[in-house]
Order: structure tokens, then C-alpha cells, then sequence
């Protein structure tokens, strides 16, 4: 071993192996100048990306700067809020040593809860998110991804990992109600309901609006259902625990169901049986997701999260490659005049807020810390391990997100705005959206009807007008770069529905887990309540449940309803939503974490959670703030449902985009609803910071507070803390298997060097 | 007990053969574990070792109480 006298050996009996290795040999000369060469190439793509203009900028910059930085911040950010923040200790026993009982507390070699845990945090949402931000150019997208996730999201997942690991696992709202009482406690739980609630319709809406119109798309992607029903069946009745074998079958199905698809949509019968309006996707979807939260997991739940694991990681290495390979040039501006304006098709809005709402996933996304609370803490070896499952697993995440960037922004310009401008913008036909996006003074070759009905052709649809959410924008920008080099033009159609496929597949998946989940916070909540709803905390209860999945998917299925009939477009007023949701539980976390982080005493770093969360409510503040007042019809709800109530009144029959008093009426309806929730997002989220204030105040006054952290017990086992194992960690591990060796008995299952 | 093949480097001669082997292992040991197919068998171990009086179940009785467990206790699947 290298310079053994920085390297201290800890041990908790002196008839063991030592269980921690405290490291602090400083980084070797050949380190120093690896991390020298990784931060030059970094800074040199960064400087490329952000200065080069013109035709030149290539797609690969962007994984180059992005991968530096990464790196980069990893070695020395994350290792600073390792030392001075979370302060691992390996002799302390996690809950997966300590409350082991090889079911959901169970000691997990690192790099497969490191898959575990990305599997997941990563859905859809940060495919989507860029692809819409894409509008302002590359450039803000870009910085806001990385340097989000390094200084932001990152830190976020990291430190909730940490704060779950020393309280048994407890979940967000518990850890939120013991450190903050019981008004903080309240507003959380409500929060955290209120915001699945959007966040489910929100993804929802971005399904229909892939699957509407497009027969193929919705016989492949209605396939998923059969084939997670067979793979079901198997896995119970005829080959039991065989998981790998049966995604391997049912990856094989879903290929062939994505072929077939193509087949389908070509004949008559298939093309009139397929082809749906919006409404009718989103009743079936609501429908789907009511049955996928009553029946038995099994059947349906289980082997669609199997299947979507399988294709979340293959997808999302086969579009690195892709990129890497194809290199695709990029065809935005670095930063377009929507991002200044404010008056972007996409969405509403200037660059600062709602660049920073928009892309939410992949930069700071407050649903992770759900899931960071919750199962990874009952499963991971060593505190110090943390680091590597939150802080790398949020990295990878942005990782994605920048690639789904790079996708869109390799779209011609014209095309792009053609599929996410709305519909009352574009007219619905190539003709009217060749005039409207020649007239956004984009630059470059104006668009023909006849280029945007050839792109159609290409990706195997009707057509590609105002086909909004993000993801058949992503299916596209993929069927280019893939069908590049994957089997050319013939094969674009094909990788279009297989992005589509995909990308439904996760966000189904994350329906009907969202659904289970919101059930029973419903449930739980209304049997706390006592008196004869206490019947509701049983779990086996079936009307119980029944009825709670009645209410919860009435709820998003409201709101889902409303997105896809809204004469100004859905997605457009509702994505905003959703970003600002997720970062409003975003900022509920990061609340959590700055509070005890002062009541451990740590004030001089609390700026480590602060500097985010004040961010973080900057931007949601903002932006709920102008979503509420803002006298701009295009941004405020509220401005916008009092202009169209003065006309309703005012006895006009058309207003604005509505053609008909039966849109107007909907629009005074759902603006209604859209403001209503802001207001209440926006005092869910002010109650829960003023109480961490408060808290915080009152820690700083008292020299620190106790918090609810579990005492320390003894940890007997040792696991390397980084990907690969230092010298000194090879040694001690070797001392353990040489342990293990002498005695058989008390080799531990998890336990892997 | 499900001792993975990347750290054991046990010396099962040179050649391709062996190399692509041991990838294969690693890969299959990764895969099943990210699932959670390998948690069966980390049950039966962890079962033998702590309880061993106890009946272990069949993969069959396993799998059923893994997923009923799974139906009263939900995880969130992220956007």
C-alpha cells in the first residue's frame, strides 16, 4: 500500500477486519494531472459550445463538456459535501447491516444499487424537459443542465440519501414532519399529494399527445399491456423469480410489437381502428391507470417495471452512442429571442424563470428526493458510499438530459417549431405551419408544406404538426441520429415509434406506480382521520381502495382532460405547472436538509443545501408569482381567465384562440384551475420555508438542536466506498474474504469487496 | 452464496474463452442483481445464515409474498 501513514484502519472489534477506512493520502502527481487533462478538454468543449458560432458547433461538444464537468465535479464538489456536510462513518452500521432481513433491508453491493437507484430517478422527465427549452436556443438549456445538477440536483439527492440513511429510511414526509413539526409535517404531505397529482396528468398529457392520431403508435405502445400481462403470467406460473429471462422475452415481444405496428397502421382496417382523438387516449389512459392501481401487482405493475428498466438503460446508451457516432450538427441559435422575449410557442415565458421550470428533471428535480428517501437508504453498505448512488446517480441523470438536448437542438429549426408551436398557432396543416414558422424569422432555408409533409412520411405519420410534449420531437431528433447509422432513411419510422415506445412505456410505468402511491397517501390520510374513515388504513380493504383509486385518478384525470381540450394548447400552460411542482418539492427537500444541517451545527456549511434552496425558490416564487399576476394574458392565468370571462360577458362569441363560447367557457375553466393551483402550490411551499426558517433560527439561537438521526450502532462488515476499490480498500477486503474463509458461517450475503 | 466473478479473479486459465466467460458472469450477476433477481437466492443465504431453523420458502412462495408485500407497500417510479 501507497504512503500507508495517511491511511487509517478503524475497527469495532479487535476480532474482526477493521470495518472503515478512513483515506487521507493526498491525490497522487498522476491523479492531479488526469483531473488536470479531464478539466482542460472540459473547459476547451465548454468554450467551443459557448463562443463558436455558426454552422460548426457539433452535438459531441456538448457530452465532452458535460462529461468534464461531471468528473470534475464529482472528485472535488461532491468529496467537499462529503467531508464537511455528511461526514460518513463507515463504522456506523447502515440500516441495511443493522435491520437486515434480506428482503427490503439487505446489504447491496454498490454499483448494482448504483443501477438500482438510477432505474428509478430516471424517467421521462428528462427527455421532455429539454426538448421543450430547446426553444430558447442551446445555450441557457445547456449551462442550466449541468450546473444545475452539479451545485443543485446533485446535492439534493445526495444529501436526502444521507438524511434517510441515518433515520432507517424514513420517507420525505416523515423526515419533514420529525424535523419540523407538525404544521411543516402537514404542509408537506398535502404538497407532496397535490404535486403527484400534476405531475401524473402533466406525463399523462405528453402520452396522448404522442399516441393521438397515430395508429401506430398506439397499437405498439397498447401492446405493452398484453405483453406485461403475458410476462406476468409467466413469472408466477410457470417460471417463477426467472426476471431476466422474461424482460429478455418481453424486450423481444415489444421489438416485434413496434414492427408490427408499422404493418397495422398501413392496412385500412388497422389505420381506422387505431387512429384516436385526443379525448379517447386520454379516457383510456385514465381507465388504464384506475385498473393498473387496483390489480395485484404481479400482473401488470411488476413486469411493465421490468420491461421499462430494460429499455430505459438500452435506450439511453444506444442515443449516447448515437450522438457520439453521428456528431449531428446543431441547428439552433445559441440563445433565440424567445429566451428574451418571453413570447416562445413552447411555452410562455423569459428565459429567467421559466428556462429553470422547464427543465426540471435532469437538473434539480424534487420528486427524487421521494424515491432517494425510501428504498435506497434500506439497501446501500457504507454512509460513505452515498456519494457515489446520489451524487453519481443524479449526475447520470443529467447526463440524459443533455443528450435529449442535444437531440433536439440537431432539429431543423423549422421542423421543430412546426411540431411544438400549438395548433391554433400553426392551423394543424403543413401549409398554414410552413407560413407560420417561415414568419418566426428563424434564419436558414424557409420550410415548404412539402418538407414538412416529407418529414411526416419519413417517421411513418400523418403528420408532424403541432404534435406538442416533447416527446414526439425527441422521437424524431432520435430517428435522425439513429437511422444515421442504424439502418438509414428506411429505418427512421421504426426508430421514431421505438423512441415513442419507450418513452410511453416509462411514463406509463411511472403512471401507474404514481397512481398506487398517490392512493395511498389518500387512504392513509383519510384513515388518520379517525372516526369511521379509520377503515380506510387497511390495505386489503377493497372498496377502500377502489374507491381512493376512483378519487385519484378522477383527480388527474381531471386536470389530464382539461390539458387535452384546452383551446390554448395544454401542454403549454400545463408543463409549466409541472416543472414548477416538481421544484417546489425540490425546494420542500432542500428546506429539509438546510435545517439539519444547522441543527447539527454545521452553519458554516449550510450554504451547501442554502445556495440552492434560495435559488431554487427564486425561480418557483417567480415564476408562480407571474403565472398568478402577471397582466399578460399569454403568462397569467389569472389574466387570461379574467380577459376571457369580460368577453364571455361582454356576449362575444369568439375570443383570442377560441373559436366557439363552449372554448372560452373551457378556458375560463381551466385557467381557473391552473391559477387556483398555483396560489396553492406557491403557500404550500412558503409555509414549509418560513417553518425551516423558523427551525433554523431557533437552532442558531440554541447552538444546535438534537434531531431525529437514530443512535449509532455497530457496523461488523466492510464494503469499498468508491466505483473502484482503492489499494488500502483491496487490502482490508482481502483480510475480510480471508475471514469469510475461516468462517462460513458468518459470511454475510450482500457483502462483496 | 452469490459471490460475484468481478472481484474473485480466480485464476480459471488464460484464453478467450475464460475472459468472455467471466464477462459474461459479471454481466449476468449485474443484470440479475439491478432487477432484483438475484434477491431470492440473498434471501435463502441470508435466511440460512441468521435463521437457520427456519423453512425456507420455494422461489415460487417467495416471489408471491415479494409481490403481495409490494401491493401494500407502493414505490414511486420517477418522471
Amino acid at each position: 500500500m501507497r504512503s500507508p501513514e495517511h491511511v487509517e484502519l478503524v475497527r469495532n472489534n479487535p476480532d474482526l477486519p477493521p470495518v472503515a477506512v478512513i483515506d487521507r493520502r493526498p491525490m497522487t502527481p498522476g491523479k492531479k494531472l488526469i483531473f488536470a487533462v479531464i478539466g482542460l478538454v472540459a473547459a476547451v468543449a465548454w468554450a467551443l459550445v459557448a463562443f463558436v458560432r455558426g454552422e460548426a458547433v457539433n452535438g459531441a461538444y456538448f457530452v465532452v463538456a458535460a462529461v468534464g464537468t461531471y468528473v470534475v465535479a464529482y472528485r472535488f464538489y461532491a468529496r467537499l459535501i462529503e467531508y464537511k456536510v455528511v461526514r460518513p462513518r463507515d463504522d456506523r452500521a447502515t440500516p441495511a447491516e443493522e435491520h437486515e432481513n434480506g428482503r427490503d433491508f439487505a446489504p447491496t453491493d454498490r454499483r448494482v444499487l448504483f443501477g438500482h437507484h438510477f432505474a428509478a430517478i430516471a424517467g421521462a422527465g428528462p427527455l421532455v424537459g429539454p426538448v421543450l427549452a430547446a426553444q430558447m436556443g442551446y445555450l441557457p438549456g445547456t449551462l442550466w443542465i449541468i450546473i444545475g445538477a452539479v451545485l443543485a440536483g446533485c446535492v439534493q439527492d445526495y444529501l436526502v440519501l444521507w438524511l434517510s440513511t441515518r433515520r432507517r429510511g424514513r420517507s420525505l414526509g416523515q423526515m419533514i414532519r420529525d424535523e419540523m413539526g407538525r404544521v411543516g409535517g402537514a404542509a408537506g404531505l398535502i404538497g407532496v399529494f397535490v404535486i403527484m397529482i400534476i405531475i401524473l396528468a402533466v406525463l399523462a398529457l405528453v402520452v396522448v399527445n404522442a399516441l393521438a392520431e397515430s395508429p401506430w403508435g398506439v397499437f405498439s405502445v397498447g401492446m405493452t399491456i398484453p405483453i406485461a400481462l403475458f410476462m406476468g403470467v409467466y413469472l408466477r406460473f410457470i417460471r417463477p423469480g426467472r426476471v431476466s429471462e422474461v424482460s429478455v422475452i418481453g424486450v423481444v415481444l415489444l421489438v416485434l410489437a413496434i414492427v408490427a405496428g408499422g404493418w397495422v397502421a398501413d392496412t385500412t382496417w388497422g389505420a381506422e381502428m387505431f387512429t384516436l382523438e385526443p379525448v379517447t387516449v386520454a379516457w383510456l389512459i385514465v381507465g388504464y391507470g384506475f385498473l393498473a392501481s387496483v390489480l395485484p401487482v404481479w400482473l401488470l405493475l411488476a413486469p411493465r417495471d421490468y420491461l421499462s428498466t430494460f429499455m430505459k438503460v438500452g435506450t439511453i446508451v444506444l442515443l449516447a452512442i448515437g450522438v457520439l457516432i453521428a456528431q449531428p450538427a446543431v441547428q439552433a441559435p445559441a440563445v433565440s429571442s424567445f429566451a428574451i422575449e418571453g413570447n416562445g410557442p413552447a411555452f410562455a415565458g423569459s428565459l429567467f424563470p421559466f428556462l429553470f421550470i422547464t427543465i426540471a428533471c435532469g437538473a434539480l428535480s424534487g420528486f427524487h428526493a421521494l424515491i432517494s428517501s425510501g428504498t435506497s437508504p434500506k439497501l446501500v453498505e457504507k454512509e460513505s458510499q452515498l456519494r457515489l448512488i446520489g451524487y453519481g446517480g443524479m449526475l447520470t441523470e443529467s447526463f440524459v438530459a443533455i443528450m435529449a438536448l442535444v437531440t433536439a437542438i440537431s432539429i431543423d429549426q423549422h421542423l421543430y417549431f412546426t411540431m411544438n408551436a400549438p395548433g391554433s398557432l400553426t392551423g394543424g396543416d403543413p401549409a398554414t405551419a410552413a407560413d407560420y414558422v417561415n414568419g418566426l424569422g428563424l434564419g436558414g432555408t424557409p420550410a415548404t408544406a412539402a418538407d414538412i409533409q416529407g418529414a411526416a412520411d419519413a417517421v411513418g405519420e400523418e403528420s408532424i404538426v403541432s404534435r406538442t410534449g416533447g416527446a414526439p420531437t425527441l422521437a424524431f431528433g432520435m430517428s435522425q441520429i439513429l437511422g444515421s447509422f442504424l439502418g438509414g432513411a428506411g429505418m427512421q419510422a421504426f426508430w421514431y415509434h421505438f423512441a415513442i415506445m419507450f418513452e410511453a412505456l416509462f411514463i406509463l410505468t411511472t403512471v401507474d406506480a404514481g397512481t398506487r402511491v398517490a392512493r395511498f397517501m389518500l387512504s392513509d390520510t383519510l384513515g388518520n382521520l379517525g372516526g369511521p374513515l379509520r377503515k380506510f388504513r387497511d390495505p386489503s380493504w377493497r372498496v377502500g381502495a377502489w374507491i381512493c383509486s376512483i378519487v385519484v385518478c378522477g383527480l388527474w384525470g381531471a386536470i389530464l382532460l382539461m390539458g387535452v381540450t384546452d383551446p390554448l394548447g395544454g401542454i403549454n400552460s400545463l408543463f409549466p405547472l409541472f416543472g414548477i411542482a416538481n421544484q417546489l418539492l425540490a425546494a420542500m427537500a432542500l428546506a429539509l436538509v438546510t435545517v439539519v444541517v444547522v441543527k447539527k451545527g454545521y452553519l458554516k456549511w449550510a450554504w451547501i443545501p442554502a445556495v440552492p434552496l434560495v435559488w431554487d425558490l427564486a425561480v418557483t416564487m417567480t415564476a408562480s408569482y407571474q403565472k398568478i399576476f402577471s397582466p399578460e394574458p399569454s403568462l397569467g392565468f389569472w389574466a387570461n381567465h379574467n380577459a376571457f370571462r369580460e368577453a364571455r360577458e361582454a356576449g362575444e362569441t369568439s375570443f383570442g384562440t377560441a373559436a366557439d363560447t363552449a372554448a372560452m367557457d373551457a378556458v375560463i375553466r381551466n385557467t381557473f384551475l391552473q391559477g387556483t393551483l398555483s396560489i396553492v402550490f406557491a403557500l404550500l411551499v412558503l409555509t414549509v420555508a418560513l417553518v425551516a426558517l423558523w427551525v433554523c433560527v431557533k437552532a442558531i439561537r440554541a447552538g444546535g438542536l438534537p434531531t431525529s438521526e437514530e443512535p449509532d450502532s455497530q457496523s461488523a462488515m466492510f464494503a469499498p466506498s468508491s466505483l473502484v476499490p482503492t489499494d488500502a480498500e483491496r487490502e482490508v477486503a482481502a483480510q475480510w474474504t480471508a475471514y469469510y474463509e475461516e468462517n462460513p458461517d458468518k459470511l454475510r450475503t450482500g457483502t462483496h469487496a | 452464496m452469490s459471490s460475484h466473478p468481478v472481484a474473485g479473479r480466480t485464476a480459471d486459465g488464460g484464453g478467450v474463452l475464460a475472459v468472455v466467460r467471466r464477462g459474461w458472469r459479471a454481466l449476468a450477476w449485474y443484470v440479475t442483481g439491478v432487477l432484483g433477481e438475484s434477491d431470492y437466492p440473498r434471501y435463502v443465504a441470508h435466511l440460512r445464515r441468521v435463521h437457520p431453523d427456519a423453512a425456507v420458502p420455494t422461489a415460487r412462495e417467495y416471489w408471491r409474498d415479494r409481490y403481495a408485500e409490494q401491493d401494500a407497500n407502493p414505490g414511486a417510479r420517477c418522471c
